[in-house]
């Protein structure tokens, strides 16, 4: 790995201290992420905000299983969210398609169609589990380690050959994208 | 010696701007329970934005972010800071007013240049609203002008020497502080930029460096507002009096902010046209008979 310049470090100190999330809501993770950012749990404290426009946002969370359908929307999003960027997957279905594996609609792995940066296990990650993400990712940024959206320029041919064996055609066909 | 104040006043509105605005979320995180982030989050916020890589939507939408941050600051310049005075013969009510409308058009350019419609529905509420607040906050001042005979900042700031204008003119007061909750964009007036509604409206295609700038341009418009806020009816004094009275105004809106709902855009004008400006007109028409205690 090449070596970080000086500003790049101070930067990736920052980028830690100020993450603003755009939490996809796809699945049933999104139901935990209302008590971490309320009262009981607060991330706030750690300058999580959610964002409302993928424009915004640093962080994006994946909540749980993806339709097919869904998925281009992701790719869509994720593509207009400017770099650095992180992806968290949260719950098996993110990982191996949890209950979902055998469904013909879903998708199974979220890393074959863009790169994911951490991975929460359990079905659904109680809000404990998501802070601990939180933190990791917060120390992988601060060390340089949270290199998906480099890996996804790097390997772009490789991603875009896994999206299309999936769906087709990546394009949406709808009156919002015409 | 101009440069060396013009200079300070923007250092101020920068440094303690940026850090009542983390302090008000702190405070906001406190009224809702919560722990709330450190005071210096929005300085790690702003420069993380500028580290960013940014994507642009055309020159329209790059000159009118630069056009409103521009356009503010040279508003900050003419504010008087308590005794610190930038121009001191042209701290005029009317300049401020028109050079504040230099930042917003830049604002409202750029975000509809970027072609996204939450941004041009956002941009259309935020001049809607305008329309709703400007009117009663206009006729108060013109009954603040009448009386003291001027239209200079400093002038009316040091006219207050017996007594404050909050006391003097308690409805206008009251009518500006609502007022002034629209300009600042505070919870039951943020229309134009409700986040569930229209995806945060005009700052929707702002990323990275421009989302930087832009806040930074939402900071120093709180300061302009504000400042004006405290120059005319909380008194003179020196530059931290000046502070101590801004941050209280401050830290009020915070608050009013924290546990009130949004309105719909044709509510806050039916609102403002309704109560703050028939009070306005009330104000006025004490400012003429010559009941100004």
């Amino acid at each position: 790995m090449k070596q970080r310049s000086v500003w790049e470090w101070i930067a990736d100190q920052l980028r830690s201290r100020s993450m603003w999330m755009l939490h996809y809501c796809t699945g049933c993770g999104a139901i935990e992420l209302p008590p971490s950012m309320t009262a009981r749990f607060d991330m706030e404290r750690f300058g999580i905000n959610p964002m409302a426009t993928p424009r915004q946002a640093d962080i994006f969370l994946i909540t749980g299983y993806l339709s097919t359908k869904t998925l281009r929307r992701v790719i869509y999003t994720y593509e207009q969210m400017p770099d650095p960027k992180y992806v968290i997957g949260f719950g098996s279905c993110t990982i191996n398609g949890g209950i979902y594996y055998d469904s013909y609609a879903t998708i199974n792995r979220l890393d074959l169609y863009i790169p994911v940066d951490l991975y929460i296990a359990g079905c659904m990650p109680r809000p404990e589990a998501i802070f601990e993400a939180f933190t990791t990712l917060m120390e992988m940024i601060r060390k340089g380690e949270a290199n998906g959206w480099k890996r996804y320029k790097e390997n772009y041919e490789w991603y875009k050959k896994n999206q299309l064996r999936s769906l087709g055609e990546v394009y949406v066909h709808d009156e919002f994208h015409e | 010696m101009v440069a060396l104040k013009v200079l300070a006043v923007l250092s101020t509105g920068f440094f303690f701007g940026l850090t009542l605005e983390g302090i008000g979320r702190k405070v906001t995180a406190r009224v809702q329970r919560r722990y709330g982030p450190p005071w210096y989050q929005n300085f790690i916020d702003l420069f993380k934005t500028l580290t960013k890589h940014p994507i642009t939507h055309g020159w329209i939408f790059d000159f009118g972010v630069l056009m409103a941050l521009g356009g503010v600051m040279a508003t900050l310049t003419f504010v008087p800071l308590g005794n610190l005075v930038a121009f001191p013969n042209l701290d005029n009510i009317f300049v401020i007013l028109y050079l504040f409308a230099v930042g917003a058009l830049g604002m409202a350019m750029g975000m509809v240049g970027s072609g996204n419609p939450n941004a041009s529905v956002g941009v259309a509420r935020a001049l809607t609203q305008m329309l709703g607040y400007e009117l009663p906050y206009l006729v108060v001042l013109s009954g603040v002008m009448f009386h003291y005979k001027t239209s200079s900042v400093s002038a009316i700031m040091n006219a207050q020497g017996d007594g404050w204008n909050l006391f003097k003119m308690p409805v206008g007061a009251i009518v500006a502080f609502i007022s002034l909750l629209g300009m600042l964009g505070k919870k039951p007036f943020d229309t134009p930029i409700a986040p569930a509604e229209i995806a945060s409206g005009p700052m929707v295609e702002l990323s990275g460096k421009y989302m930087g700038l832009l806040m930074l341009m939402h900071t120093f418009s709180i300061f302009v507002e504000i400042s004006l806020f405290v120059d005319i009816f909380l008194g003179g004094g020196n530059y931290l009096v000046f502070l101590l009275k801004f941050t209280i105004v401050w830290i009020m809106a915070v608050l009013i902010s924290a546990i009130l709902p949004r309105f719909r855009i044709e509510q806050v004008v039916k609102f403002y046209w309704k109560v703050p400006l028939s009070l306005a007109f009330l104000q006025v028409f004490f400012v003429l008979m010559g009941w100004v205690f």
